[in-house]
């Protein structure tokens, strides 16, 4: 029962400590990624959790879980295979990365594997389309994809390996990264490290430098206050 | 592929890019180094009122997609009313096409805390929260680490560098959910509940997050603070156009050579963008783009001279939005295209108001037909009513921004629907797509 659980019990105490006195109700959002972080879905005891330490009904949490794309409804794998299908990907080969994958894994949109290991999901605009089309594992990302590396990235992840993502950090358990979704800083020291710029990302900086082009400066005494003459 | 003119690759105005090119900017050491935390200095010895005037003086709007002027939402919050005041920050990135905040936050985290510091002593504000795309989780992790280094070199916390000024500084991780975006969503999500907008009057001025004054800026917004203070308004408003100052981080995807992030000066065009983004890919021709994602009413090949700033593209009868350029080809479908738009819509409409929740849901079904090769010429004038329903009748800006590239697309593209209506054009979608759908 995580009622029982002391450690999660004091962990949501001090997510409501980050809010306001008498604003407990922030903290849902990040209790439900603390759900998460345990049992992989908002279980019913997830909710019921919640519920009780917040004082609200489980109908009012559940009311709220159920709005959200990332609190998922059913047990998910390790990985959640997320690929973005909205316009701007789709007609860069998205869609066609999507269909490989769920053919390959035998699963459709919100489904998991058998094995338990892997859940896929199309996904809406991922704020990355630069990179068009873009694949996420556990919300990290895999830039310009085609079905081939999608592939071979799924299919190590059966082997047990963890690919590198092209941007962001390495690979962790999406229980292990729900934590930090809850608020909870990285503890591996590296992979706040991991990169988080790819060329896309530089690709007007690089032709400046290239040409010598910067922006002017302004010219401002930095110990002086702004002073603004009343109008 | 040719070189960019030297004339157009004078447009190129790195400033909230820069620190980009350092790896570690990330890092407070760097960023210190790189000018970081200097202009917060600066501000804290000046007066709130002053600081307030001063960024209304330097002509800085709102990088979120409204473009509101953001010293005046600063002076809306109401002085010595006794109740605290916040100030939130919205890092929901979401908007289809729009990319330009997470490698902000993710590269130069410290900008946006830097500004945040600057924006609450001016509105007198002790709390202020991040809220964050949940997906957005690496450039959540570089944003807690900033802040905990921020609190650990007195820049966050109690009587900051001595100037009496208390700030906490909390990042709170979003769930998955495009509607946030919208300010009163966000706050309404912030409080613990579905996010969905509320009613206005009251303003979040007055009535914000949990009843209290306050202050909702885009990441773009905040972050733009520090350069501004550090080197001035007249400067800010030098780098842009008349009514647009300042640079704005063009996001460029799709069918381009180079795709990516240019910040330039406002008002430059799209032509000189693709120019620099080496042109558009091989054996592609421009045929349509938003100019600030996939709420902005689509343009054509007509557009490539509009300046893109807050009245150029008003002026061609679309929205700067949030710069987020994707560009098509005469490859690409527009039915197709503001089909799926539309399925994003329908999948993220809050479902509060009738118009967006039933409107997108219906058309839908509409461009499901179309593009089966079932579709009717009355079809067309069904799109144009139920966007009439939409447009202005919905609760939020999500009803309306859905219509945008279905009344545009109709605009500018009525021959492409025809070709599915009359016949000319193969049938993108099946049969089997259409169970149920009619």
């Amino acid at each position: 029962m995580l009622l029982d659980n002391e450690v999660l019990k004091a962990e949501a105490r001090e997510i409501i400590a980050r809010y306001p006195e008498g604003k407990s109700r922030s903290a849902l959002l990040p209790m439900l990624h603390l759900v998460q972080s345990q049992d992989g879905y908002v279980s019913g005891e997830g909710i019921a959790f919640c519920a009780e330490i917040l004082g609200l009904t489980k109908a009012e949490v559940a009311a709220v879980s159920t709005f959200y794309t990332m609190y998922k409804r059913k047990p998910t794998g390790d990985f959640l295979v997320s690929v973005c299908t909205n316009t701007l990907c789709d007609v860069m080969g998205g869609q066609t990365v999507y269909n490989v994958l769920s053919e390959y894994l035998e699963v459709g949109h919100d489904e998991t594997t058998a094995d338990g290991k892997i859940t896929l999901e199309h996904a809406e605009c991922l704020a990355a389309c630069d990179y068009a089309p873009v694949m996420t594992v556990n919300y990290e990302f895999y830039d310009k994809v085609d079905p081939e590396q999608a592939l071979s990235t799924v299919r190590a992840l059966q082997d047990g390996q963890l690919p590198q993502p092209s941007r962001g950090a390495r690979l962790c358990t999406l229980k292990q990264l729900s934590k930090q979704l809850a608020g909870w800083s990285e503890d591996r020291k590296e992979a706040l490290a991991d990169p988080g710029l790819g060329e896309a990302s530089l690709a007007g900086l690089r032709l400046a430098e290239k040409h010598g082009v910067a922006a002017p400066v302004g010219d401002v005494d930095l110990n002086s206050p702004i002073r603004v003459e009343k109008k | 592929m040719t070189s960019p003119r030297p004339e157009v690759l004078a447009k190129l105005t790195p400033v909230l890019t820069k620190r980009w090119l350092s790896p570690d900017a990330w890092r407070i050491d760097t960023y210190e180094q790189l000018d970081g935390y200097q202009a917060l200095r600066k501000a804290l010895k000046s007066d709130p009122d002053d600081l307030i005037a001063f960024m209304k003086d330097s002509g800085h709007r709102g990088r979120g997609g409204a473009g509101f002027p953001v010293g005046m939402k600063w002076a809306f919050i109401p002085q010595n009313d006794g109740k605290p005041h916040y100030l939130v920050v919205n890092a929901d990135e979401g908007e289809p096409g729009t990319c330009k905040d997470l490698p902000l936050m993710m590269n130069d985290p410290h900008a946006l805390i830097e500004g945040m510091i600057i924006a609450t002593w001016a509105i007198r504000s002790n709390k202020a929260f991040v809220y964050i795309r949940g997906e957005a989780i690496h450039a959540a992790r570089r944003l807690r680490n900033a802040v905990e280094e921020a609190y650990a070199k007195g820049y966050l916390g109690k009587d900051i560098l001595g100037s009496g000024h208390d700030l906490d500084i909390v990042i709170h991780s979003g769930a998955g959910a495009y509607i946030c975006g919208e300010e009163t969503a966000l706050l309404d999500s912030l409080e613990g509940y579905r996010g969905q907008p509320r009613l206005r009057p009251p303003f979040p001025a007055t009535h914000g997050v949990y009843g209290c004054p306050t202050v909702i800026n885009n990441v773009g917004s905040i972050a733009s603070v520090p350069h501004i203070v550090l080197n001035g308004g007249d400067w800010w408003k030098s780098l842009g156009s008349e009514n647009s100052a300042g640079t704005m981080i063009y996001s460029l995807s799709g069918r381009v050579a180079n795709p990516g992030q240019y910040e330039c000066g406002m008002g430059i065009t799209l032509r000189e963008l693709i120019e620099l983004a080496g042109g558009m890919l091989p054996g592609h021709e421009l045929k349509f783009w938003t100019p600030g994602g996939s709420s902005t009413p689509m343009l054509t090949a007509e557009h490539l001279d509009v300046p893109l700033d807050f009245d150029g593209v008003a002026k061609a009868g679309s929205i700067l939005g949030t710069t987020a350029t994707m560009i098509f080809s005469d490859r690409d479908c527009p039915v197709y295209a503001t089909y799926r738009w539309l399925m994003f819509y329908t999948h993220e409409s809050c479902g509060k108001c009738t118009p967006c929740r039933e409107g997108n849901f219906w058309m839908t079904r509409t461009f499901r037909r179309i593009l089966s090769g079932k579709g009717t010429h009355a079809d067309l004038d069904t799109l144009l009513d139920t966007c009439d329903n939409l447009l202005g009748r919905s609760f939020c800006g999500l009803g309306d921004g859905a219509t945008s590239s279905v009344t545009s697309s109709l605009q500018y593209f009525k021959q492409d629907y025809l070709d599915y209506i009359e016949g000319h054009r193969r049938p993108l979608l099946n049969e089997a797509d259409l169970v149920g759908a009619h």
